[in-house]
């Protein structure tokens, strides 16, 4: 492999982009491929066949043997509010191999000691997903009820394409958001991404089993409908 | 599900060890069939002094990986492993799993 091509695949899979290293085995050629690339023929095909699936794998092109190594960038959830549910959701996503990062501005609810050990920013959610972007590989659960604070955050998530979107609040607090949203000029498809009420319907009632629910249907997004790096 | 910066990453060993003046080699599974400790894409990355990070099994094909990956860095060449049962090598270094692994062993350069 070739050193600069490592420096930049490297690169790449900090900045958190998906990227493929095409490697012909028979004569140690190789190239990077990025998603947005326009590859024609059978290596177009192969590329865009393994950027979905997220599997590495040998394959021939023109009768060569050519190994696909896809790197994608891991699966995170970014939380939207320091509450109760959070404090449960936080360790438990963490537990299943989640990078997880809770944000609130109200700094009487993103302490320390409410959230030890977890990546927590006390900042209003335009701030923080200024410096660290959504993507489409993250989930965004936004928990506050509050649509001071939740409504940018949600809206952002559908312009970043997040794997999954969840908003906590009831059948009528989510018909005001939904009127939001479409003054914002959200389309109605985009707004039916939003899974709310969040969670998966398994009759949770406490704030832990509500953090069970939410990343059962994180996990759920994850491994039905798009591929995210192990 | 690690971070790329984490130090445990290959690639990221393998482009500190380079910039520090090492010679690497880079070993990635490229083909499994039937039962196998680590997928396809997995690193293993060794300097010329032996030194190793990463994984393309369990640990039981590793020590065979860094003696070839030394020819290879010596060599400049790429070599293409393979280890299983159906291996003539199976008695000596084998998947105790039962499962096939190809390995592609380059020289960073």
């Amino acid at each position: 492999m070739d050193f600069q091509l490592l420096q930049k695949l490297n690169a790449e899979r900090a900045a958190r982009r998906a990227v493929i290293h095409v490697t012909g085995v028979d004569d140690d050629d190789e190239q990077l491929v990025l998603e947005q690339d326009q590859i024609s023929g059978e290596l177009g095909e192969a590329v865009v066949k393994a950027f979905n699936s997220g599997k590495s794998s040998m394959v021939e092109i023109a009768g060569r043997k050519t190994f696909l190594n896809v790197y994608l960038p891991p699966a995170r959830i970014v939380v939207i509010g320091a509450v109760h549910i959070s404090q449960a959701l936080a360790p438990m996503a963490k537990l299943a191999g989640f990078d997880v990062r809770v944000i609130d501005p109200r700094g009487a609810f993103a302490t320390e000691a409410r959230f030890a050990d977890v990546d927590l920013v006390a900042e209003w959610p335009d701030e923080a997903l200024e410096t660290s972007p959504l993507d489409a590989y993250t989930a965004l659960a936004a928990l506050t009820h509050d649509p001071k604070i939740d409504d940018f955050p949600l809206q952002a998530a559908i312009d970043a394409q997040c794997f999954y979107i969840g908003a906590l609040g009831s059948r009528k607090t989510h018909a005001s958001r939904v009127a939001r949203l479409v003054e914002a000029g959200k389309s109605e498809a985009e707004i039916g991404r939003i899974s709310a009420p969040i969670g998966l319907d398994i009759g949770a009632a406490s704030p832990s089993e509500i953090a069970v629910a939410i990343l059962a249907d994180i996990i759920q997004a994850l491994r039905k409908r798009k591929a995210v790096a192990q | 599900m690690s971070d790329v910066e984490d130090i445990q990453d290959p690639l990221s060993i393998a482009e500190k060890w380079k910039d520090e003046g090492r010679d690497v080699a880079i070993a990635t599974v490229v083909q499994t069939w039937g039962s196998a400790p680590r997928p396809v894409g997995s690193h293993l990355v060794i300097d010329g002094e032996g030194n190793f990070e990463g994984s393309v099994s369990g640990g039981c094909v590793e020590g065979a990986v860094i003696s070839e990956a030394l020819d290879v860095i010596g060599a400049g060449k790429p070599k293409m492993l393979e280890f299983g049962v159906a291996d003539e090598t199976a008695w000596r270094v084998g998947l105790s799993c039962g499962g096939k692994i190809s390995v592609y062993v380059e020289r960073l350069v």
